[in-house]
């Protein structure tokens, strides 16, 4: 990290020192109700918490570079994993005519589909915050990004890996024992500091996405080792393989229509495995002589690996629906279901709902359920974690 | 007998036939004249708005509903002329707070379906979005997409309805049809000043034909000794008493962006 320490210096030097810096970002708090008793005996059924994630930007050159950092804070009252600091981006950017770079942390994402992220590499899930997963950890980067008439290329060299973050004893949505994260075992003896790579070529040609990509490296996805069970309180930890990872997304348009699809193949792990997500979101405007846009999602989730604990779309289908209210409270509400097609008994469901109370404060309520009895399946091991999230933001 | 009367009825059904060929030729033509002479305005009314390049706008939009709850919103709105099509456009909001950084970035096109794109800061995310979304809202508001995107005289079949005078002066009054077969309306008054054809007014009938929405421009500025803009848009609904208004801050024009500058790229850096 002293290069990178360095490497700031430098570029604040050649930062003018009357740049204005703007400020902005958001702040709040979340109540986290369980619906049933837990499953394991530390676990707790209310679950408090606050956090911040403050913004500074600041430009020169006329805006050719900019700096943007955004450090986040969370203090949670039962899970001590979850309560963490980050810094979601410290992050320089040069623009030119036809390329630009971004040096420093950040967030990067890849892909099409809504319900799994498949292609989505470049950065660790900041798994403690929610359950979808689309919360992520800052990313140590050097990006250099080219377009042309042929598309848009990126290439990465990612010089430093983020653990991914899990719950502690104490909290929920955890398997019977407890995943830590910071004992986590590494394939490359250079462990975190193992360095990375990717590419992506992106597209745009009329009515299509076209998106292409490849990673080498550590994988952000561990598999878990069992753990010693002579010890006096055992853990489970998290296994990083070194893999390669090949990507391809494609969106379509048709009118009401979009037709996603994304898939990957991975090697590396202890077993090569090929991964899709495909399906369709069609949007009705002004439904039922309404003001309202009523979206009807489907797609369907489809991973060759048999027993992994994070591979959880192994045939499954998800259907869901959109519902944007075009009011001047920006209220919307998305909600959807998934069926495992091989166990009747394992599905999972959710409802996202989000309003405007003021220009500055936002209300959302969450509500997360998750059913199996299959004992080896990931929902067994939450299937009592049924709950119910309410947040209430403050931006700035 | 019987033949004659056939033939009577015969020459009756011809008659009748010729009498009905005549009226709608009449009507056809007057029709026609109709048809070209609103095309001759429409066309005039484009002709006048050429060249105007690139511009770059500050804009606030104030949405009231029927009960008077009020909401403003700000964004950054640049926009350049792409010949023999429609404009491409980027709007960046500003405010409220928990959509700043929102960005929008469409290219309209003439007769083929708008292509358009939107950006998600907090997801660090660019969504391509359903091209038949022309007839909803725009952000909440009253405007519709459609009535976002730029004029361009193909998008409409024509008729000339009349001369008024509206405000101290002369207007053509003009029906325009949308060829577009998605959109939200069945029909367009416009009222266009006979001194420079700008649009003063709209009137937006809904699929029924009853009137929906009615539109006033005010308080025109010249730019480039050539090109008139109002700087409050007033959009009014008839059925929902909801109202939108669009105030211009700040216009400015040639300000140094090309076409490579409404890319991905350019909407995931936007502010």
């Amino acid at each position: 990290m002293n290069k990178t320490v360095t490497f700031c210096l430098g570029m604040l030097a050649a930062m003018p020192a009357f740049a204005e810096i703007e400020f902005a970002g958001r702040a709040g708090g979340d109540f986290r109700y369980f619906m049933q008793d837990p499953a394991y005996p530390e676990q707790e059924r209310k679950q408090l918490s606050v956090f911040a994630e403050p913004e500074f930007y600041t430009q020169w050159n006329s805006g050719d570079d900019s700096l943007l950092v955004k450090p986040f804070l969370r203090y949670d009252s039962v899970d001590d994993n979850r309560t963490h600091v980050d810094m979601r981006e410290l992050m320089w950017l040069h623009v030119a005519d036809d390329w630009e770079t971004r040096v420093g942390i950040g967030k990067v994402f890849w892909g099409q589909a809504e319900s799994v992220h498949l292609v989505d590499i470049i950065n660790q899930t900041d798994a403690v915050e929610a359950v979808d997963g689309e919360d992520k950890l800052g990313q140590p980067m050097v990006n250099l990004r080219w377009y042309n008439d042929y598309g848009t290329f990126s290439a990465y060299i990612l010089p430093y890996f983020r653990e991914r973050t899990f719950s502690d004893n104490e909290g929920r949505m955890r398997p019977p024992l407890p995943i830590d994260g910071s004992a986590a075992v590494y394939e490359s003896d250079d462990e975190e500091r193992h360095i990375d790579y990717a590419f992506r070529w992106q597209r745009s040609l009329g009515m299509w996405e076209v998106g292409l990509s490849y990673f080498d490296g550590t994988t952000r996805e561990p598999e878990l080792l069992e753990p010693d069970l002579t010890t006096e309180s055992p853990v489970i930890r998290p296994y990083y393989a070194q893999i390669e990872q090949v990507g391809v997304d494609v969106l379509t348009v048709q009118g009401a229509w979009l037709w996603k699809m994304e898939a990957i193949y991975r090697t590396g792990q202890q077993e090569d495995f090929g991964a899709l997500v495909a399906g369709f979101e069609h949007t009705t405007v002004g439904v039922f002589d309404t003001q309202y846009d009523l979206g009807v999602l489907m797609e369907y989730q489809f991973d060759e690996r048999e027993n992994n604990y994070f591979a959880i779309a192994q045939n499954d289908l998800m259907a869901g629906l959109r519902w944007v209210w075009n009011d001047i409270d920006g209220t919307e509400v998305l909600t959807g279901f998934v069926q495992d097609l091989d166990n009747t008994d394992t599905y999972s469901a959710f409802i996202e709902a989000s309003s405007r109370i003021t220009d500055n404060w936002r209300w959302s309520l969450d509500a997360y359920f998750f059913a199996s009895d299959t004992p080896d399946d990931t929902y067994y091991f939450i299937r009592r974690d049924d709950h119910l999230q309410f947040t209430l933001e403050y931006f700035f | 007998m019987r033949l004659t009367n056939k033939f009577f009825a015969g020459l009756i059904v011809v008659a009748f036939a010729s009498a009905i060929q005549a009226q709608t030729g009449n009507q056809t033509t007057a029709g026609d004249d109709a048809t070209a002479k609103g095309l001759e305005i429409a066309k005039e009314r484009k002709a006048r708005d050429r060249g105007w390049n690139n511009s770059r706008s500050e804009v606030t939009m104030i949405l009231r509903n029927a009960q008077g709850q009020e909401a403003t919103r700000e964004m950054k709105v640049d926009t350049i002329e792409v010949e023999n099509d429609g404009d491409k456009a980027m709007t960046v909001f500003q405010s409220p707070r928990d959509v700043s950084g929102t960005a929008f970035l469409s290219f309209s096109h003439v007769v083929e379906p708008d292509e358009q794109w939107i950006y998600l800061p907090a997801l660090k995310r660019v969504k391509r979005i359903a091209s038949r979304n022309k007839s909803g809202p725009f952000m909440g508001s009253e405007f519709a997409f459609e009535d976002m995107t730029s004029y361009e005289v193909e998008k409409f079949d024509y008729e000339y309805v009349g001369d008024e005078t509206l405000d101290g002066q002369d207007m053509f009054i003009l029906d325009q049809f949308p060829r577009y077969e998605f959109s939200g309306y069945s029909r367009q008054r416009v009222w266009l000043d006979k001194e420079h054809y700008r649009v003063h007014k709209v009137e937006f009938y809904d699929k029924k034909g009853d009137l929906l929405k009615t539109l006033e421009f005010k308080d025109f500025k010249l730019y480039k000794d050539a090109f008139w803009r109002p700087m409050v848009s007033y959009m009014y609904n008839e059925q929902t008493n909801k109202s939108t208004e669009l105030i211009t801050e700040s216009l400015a024009f040639d300000v140094g962006i090309d076409e490579s500058d409404f890319d991905k790229n350019s909407l995931r850096r936007a502010r």
